[in-house]
């Protein structure tokens, strides 16, 4: 640009006849821009106080777990115990990412741009939940990972050591659960609305509406109807198959899911499928529009 | 108007075009939906590489001729292609070479023209550098310099309608469908958003499908002008074909015009009568000293001698009438 007295080198039009790439690099490109935006990366410092806070606010929860437990070797909090403790928090990270990524992109009629380009509507659609799914698990994984830093320090011997971090894994890939269907539930609701802020009551809306059903299935003076009151509601249904996953049998407490679990499963994964479905049917109709 | 000679000469591939290829040809195409509402119906029309003029009111249908074109819509009946590829089988071929700038707002106001443009490049499948300087590249084409790393909610509606050219040509396609590109624009940036559309199909060697609802506005830039109503083919033709004695001189004298008449037949002028003006067509430099002769030899009063253009519009006009 700054050629020497204003010399302007017009070189004219050129065609491009280099590579290509081919769908998964398009989609990689799209996800790896989503990525950024869930913690507002090359955007304005307003869109980086949230999810930085949620960030701060995890990794604190992280720092004193990991000190306690370097400290007294007491295990307060269990890995898989984290993203269902903090799980109002992830509430709100989807709350705020979900519209920034997919609502901002229907305000703006930034749609058509896209659709126009060999993109599919529903890579669209994955890159944008894979995004919010990877940032769940950063933030919240990276808990866990301080979480076991602690313990490592704590321990005695290697095999403790790894025995350790088989369970931090595990508790990490619990999380990507929590991820999966928190995200899949926040996308397609932001997927529905143009304007950011209702977008975020809504997602926020959805996950607090079957609060009370949950309150209400366990006043009912039935053992069936307890054990299953948790399911009404997305975080206390992955709530349950962590139960079933991690709870060992002997260990019956008040409020369990009973033999439930494997229906807890089955309709964890039936949400995510639905969700899925509909948000990439969604997609798919707002293309041709 | 040898057209397809110009085509394409900046390419490594430069002759790729010089047979003239269908660049659209549909066929019996007919879009309506819920089985009600008629937008396309029974459309067939075939062009070449060039500048192609779509016109039509409002609702007449251009827009969704442009997504079956992209792929995006499938059409209820009839066929379709667009460089050689059939976009209800193949859309992502097609849209790997067409670029589409929509009618309406689609810029997100909160990214530099700069960041968008190249994140759109990459979403056509340009490697990361390569989307980065073809983006600055089609940025400075458009006429956008230092204002490219400023929040495109900063701009005006004319630098607007420029961003929305320059993702549609960084990825280098072979043809460009715009939707309206000088909507909202005052008549200077009208005029230079036509010169721009001009440049882009005759320098840059890109066939570019323009969509307007303003006949007068298109007709000067295109090779080819497509007119729709109602979701039908009203006339598609070269404009040249269209215009074939583009520049007619008309004479006028305030007496004598037969005399003059039988004069400029005699002289080999092809004379027609527009009741008292005599029109000839411009044929070259010297029908003007020619005409001139005529009357001063005549000693008649010469009261007017100028050029007209035939108007594109006339030769819709008995058509479109009888649709209105």
């Amino acid at each position: 640009m700054s050629s020497p007295a204003g010399v302007i080198h017009d070189i004219g039009y050129q065609r491009y006849e280099g590579e290509r790439l081919g769908r998964g690099d398009v989609f990689l490109a799209l996800y790896t821009q989503s990525l950024r935006t869930v913690f507002g990366l090359g955007r304005n410092f307003k869109a980086k106080i949230f999810p930085w806070l949620i960030v701060g606010v995890v990794t604190i929860v992280g720092i004193v777990m990991m000190a306690i437990r370097a400290q007294t070797g007491e295990v307060v909090m269990k890995y898989a115990e984290l993203p269902q403790f903090l799980s109002t928090l992830m509430v709100l990270f989807v709350a705020i990412a979900a519209p920034e990524l997919v609502s901002r992109d229907l305000h703006s009629g930034v749609l058509p741009l896209y659709f126009s380009r060999p993109l599919r509507p529903a890579d669209y659609a994955l890159a944008k939940l894979a995004a919010l799914v990877t940032g769940i698990v950063l933030v919240w994984g990276g808990g866990q990972i301080l979480i076991f830093l602690g313990a490592a320090f704590s321990v005695k011997g290697f095999g403790n050591v790894m025995n350790e971090l088989a369970d931090a894994g595990l508790g990490i890939i619990y999380t990507a659960l929590y991820a999966v269907v928190f995200a899949s539930i926040a996308i397609l609701v932001a997927s529905l609305l143009k304007r950011r802020a209702v977008a975020a009551a809504a997602i926020v809306g959805v996950f607090l509406v079957t609060v009370p059903i949950v309150g209400v299935l366990y006043t009912v003076p039935s053992e069936t109807s307890h054990q299953l009151a948790q399911i009404v509601n997305p975080a206390t249904m992955v709530g349950g198959v962590g139960d079933w996953l991690f709870e060992s049998a002997n260990e019956i407490e008040e409020g369990g899911i009973g033999p439930f679990g494997p229906l807890y499963a089955l309709v964890t994964l039936g949400v995510i499928a639905l969700c899925v479905t509909l948000m990439i049917g969604r997609y798919r109709k707002v293309s041709q529009s | 108007m040898a057209r397809s000679g110009v085509r394409r000469i900046h390419g490594s591939d430069a002759g790729s075009y010089a047979e003239p290829v269908t660049l659209i040809a549909t066929e019996s195409l007919t879009k309506t939906y819920g089985g009600r509402v008629t937008a396309l119906s029974d459309l067939t029309v075939s062009v070449e590489p060039g500048i192609i003029g779509l016109v039509g009111a409002n609702g007449a249908g251009k827009s969704t001729l442009i997504k079956i074109l992209l792929g995006l819509l499938p059409p209820t009946s009839g066929r379709v292609q667009v460089l050689g590829l059939d976009p209800t089988v193949d859309p992502m071929g097609v849209r790997a070479r067409v670029g589409y700038m929509p009618e309406h707002d689609s810029l997100p106001p909160d990214l530099s023209a700069a960041e968008l443009v190249t994140h759109l490049g990459r979403i056509s499948g340009l490697p990361k550098t390569t989307a980065r300087e073809r983006a600055s590249e089609a940025l400075r084409h458009v006429g956008l310099y230092e204002e490219r790393y400023r929040q495109v909610g900063g701009y005006s509606t004319g630098m607007k309608q420029r961003v929305k050219l320059a993702q549609a040509l960084v990825h280098d396609p072979d043809l460009l469908l715009l939707d309206e590109p000088t909507n909202g624009l005052d008549p200077a940036g009208r005029d230079a958003m036509l010169s721009l559309v001009q440049r882009i199909g005759t320098e840059f060697g890109i066939s570019v499908v323009v969509c307007s609802h303003l006949l007068g506005e298109v007709e000067r830039i295109c090779d080819h002008l497509i007119a729709i109503d109602g979701g039908r083919l009203l006339r598609s033709d070269n404009v040249s074909a269209m215009t074939t004695s583009t520049d007619v001189l008309v004479v006028e004298v305030s007496e004598g015009d037969a005399e003059l008449e039988a004069r400029l037949l005699e002289m080999r002028l092809p004379v027609t009568r527009d009741n008292h003006a005599l029109l000839v067509p411009l044929e070259d430099d010297q029908t003007y000293d020619r005409i001139l002769t005529a009357v001063a030899d005549l000693d008649l009063p010469l009261h007017r001698l100028d050029q007209r253009r035939h108007r594109v519009a006339e030769l819709f006009a008995d058509r479109e009438a009888a649709h209105v």
